[in-house]
């Protein structure tokens, strides 16, 4: 069983989009959508929900007006500016700000803050006409995104394993911190799906480096190429340069917001020279996890 | 007045959005851009400030003093990340969970824990014309993304306007980002992505209490829904900005839209207008 990632650094390079085609193309797989405060992906793979679970992401510090002796003493510790006086001199609780750290709880001489649970989101198994599909909702300025992209993760895989299946494929978040960290780490390969703008090249190059910091072996695709084949030609060099394999570059095309809109992954929607592409992308990802093997 | 940029989405044209709104109005008002999209930092590309000085991020972290420690247990069972352990006759400690609270030096009965900087990220800063540019970047292969905006923030100035582009999502760094904003500008694309992920960016800033409106950019793909939701949600749709592969190609090498197509310039101003009246 491999495990693929796709990332991109800067956000709106077309993840999702591959994502869903891959979901089309690839046999035998489990699809997970890691990217859990904006998820997008069942937007396309059109899910039927099976199972619902809650997520607690951490605690939350709460106050007893009743029982605080207006001390400050928490205020004065809190690292994340959660604790501040209301205009009628209480001591109060941000529960956006709060980090769950519960040090206020600890130096509360009054015993009158507590430590509570927060749901702070759900995760989902759902059954698609692609495969089984994990995905997730974060809650509204949840905390702990990393730990629900853990538990989506390891669902997946126990699914896969289960039922001995060849892939997990997930569609990861932009950026390169704590969400990015926990969908890349321990996968197969991450593959990176990138544009050619600066600000992209700039942004892929950040998180080819954040795979490799956890030694992840990588690979990555051009899309939206013919917007500045300079620019294009300029990740082809880095990429040879790195010993990165590029396995297509997908045309700028009409056809995806189109398919978007219409809620259908691009390869079931249409037949052009961006799907053609697609596929080779696929194609090439399963030669290099068939290669992959025959090393071992 | 802190103007913040986000968008639930990425890719939406946060970052156009930001820098075409502060080279629009550079030379009329003294803008302080700040950069809080530190994991992947692009406003630069744009704005090219001269940077004249650099400033590590730290992260408190514990170290154990082993002479004073009697291995009692007390900070990892305070510790809400797990990132320590305490063994029969050592201490563990896993820099990459702290979030830098403070509480097992703070809570140690032996006093035991001292805290040292970690290095996790750097903040850069410089000028460009009138404006005055700070962002932050996290360093590679670290997780905690909000210290850094916290960083950044702290040296916010007095500036009369303070834009802060913000990052993707909706979790904590988004919310770092934008708290204590006087209005948030919340950018999206007439699709099904960005429909979805604009109603969860709603939710945030309603929760946060801030006044906000949208811009829908690349206006003319896509479908009705996002104009529909926001008519529905009486969200004020503060500007359109079409689907242009001059824009594309010119975002593409780093030039901003004003640049390339000054007319623009005028429609930026009147956004600043529409975002002032937003300010209740």
């Amino acid at each position: 069983m491999k495990q693929l990632v796709i990332l991109s650094g800067k956000g709106g390079t077309g993840k999702t989009i591959l994502s869903a085609a891959i979901a089309t193309l690839a046999p035998n797989k489990v699809m997970a959508d890691c990217d859990v405060d904006a998820a997008n992906l069942y937007l396309l793979l059109k899910p039927e929900i099976e199972e619902t679970h809650p997520f607690t992401g951490g605690e939350k510090a709460h106050i007893d007006v009743e029982k605080c002796t207006r001390c400050r003493e928490c205020a004065d510790i809190c690292r994340f500016d959660a604790i501040t006086e209301n205009k009628d001199g209480e001591i109060i609780i941000d529960p956006i700000s709060c980090e769950g750290c519960g040090v206020c709880s600890h130096v509360c001489p009054a015993d009158a803050i507590k430590m509570e649970e927060a749901i702070s989101g759900e995760w989902y198994v759902s059954r698609t006409k692609y495969g089984p599909f994990v995905h997730a909702k974060l809650g509204i300025g949840a905390e702990n995104s990393g730990k629900l992209v853990s538990e989506v993760r390891k669902n997946a895989k126990e699914i896969a394993e289960q039922n001995n299946l060849d892939f997990v494929i997930i569609d990861g978040p932009p950026g390169i911190g704590c969400p990015v960290i926990s969908s890349l780490s321990g996968t197969d390969l991450a593959l990176v799906v990138t544009e050619p703008a600066l600000t992209a090249i700039h942004d892929m190059q950040r998180v080819v480096q954040t795979a490799r910091h956890f030694q992840t072996q990588t690979a990555c695709c051009i899309n939206k190429y013919d917007i500045n084949l300079q620019n294009s030609k300029q990740i082809e060099n880095w990429c040879e340069k790195n010993s990165i394999p590029l396995l297509g570059k997908i045309p700028f095309d009409e056809a995806v917001t189109e398919s978007m809109v219409q809620g259908i992954p691009l390869t079931e929607y249409t037949n052009n020279s961006a799907t053609e592409e697609i596929r080779l992308v696929w194609q090439n990802l399963h030669g290099l996890f068939s290669s992959g093997e025959n090393r071992k | 007045m802190i103007l913040s940029i986000a968008s639930g989405k990425g890719g939406t044209g946060k970052t156009t959005v930001a820098v075409n709104l502060a080279r629009s109005l550079d030379g009329l008002t003294s803008v302080q851009f700040l950069d809080c999209d530190v994991e992947e930092p692009n406003a630069h590309f744009f704005l090219k400030p001269r940077i004249v000085q650099s400033k590590p991020v730290f992260l408190p972290i514990p170290e154990i003093l082993e002479e004073n420690c009697t291995y009692c247990g007390r900070c990892a069972e305070v510790c809400a990340y797990n990132a320590i352990a305490v063994l029969k006759d050592s201490v563990l400690v896993f820099p990459e969970l702290c979030h830098g609270c403070g509480g097992c030096s703070l809570l140690c009965p032996e006093q035991a824990i001292k805290e040292k900087g970690q290095r996790i990220g750097v903040m850069e800063f410089g000028e460009t014309n009138n404006i005055h540019f700070i962002h932050g970047r996290l360093d590679i292969g670290r997780a905690m993304s909000p210290p850094i905006i916290r960083a950044v923030k702290n040296h916010m100035n007095s500036m009369p306007l303070i834009i802060i582009d913000a990052p993707p999502g909706t979790s904590c760094p988004v919310i770092e980002a934008v708290k204590g904003s006087d209005a948030c500008l919340l950018v999206t694309e007439p699709t099904p992505f960005g429909l979805n992920d604009l109603r969860l960016a709603v939710e945030t800033i309603r929760e946060l209490k801030i006044p906000f409106g949208v811009i829908i950019n690349r206006s003319d793909i896509g479908d009705e829904q996002v104009q529909d939701y926001c008519a529905k949600e009486n969200i004020p749709v503060l500007m359109t900005i079409p689907m242009d592969r001059n824009i594309a190609v010119a975002y593409s090498k780093g030039h901003t839209i004003v640049e390339t197509q000054p007319a623009y310039t005028r429609r930026f101003l009147e956004l600043f207008e529409k975002v002032k009246s937003l300010k209740k």
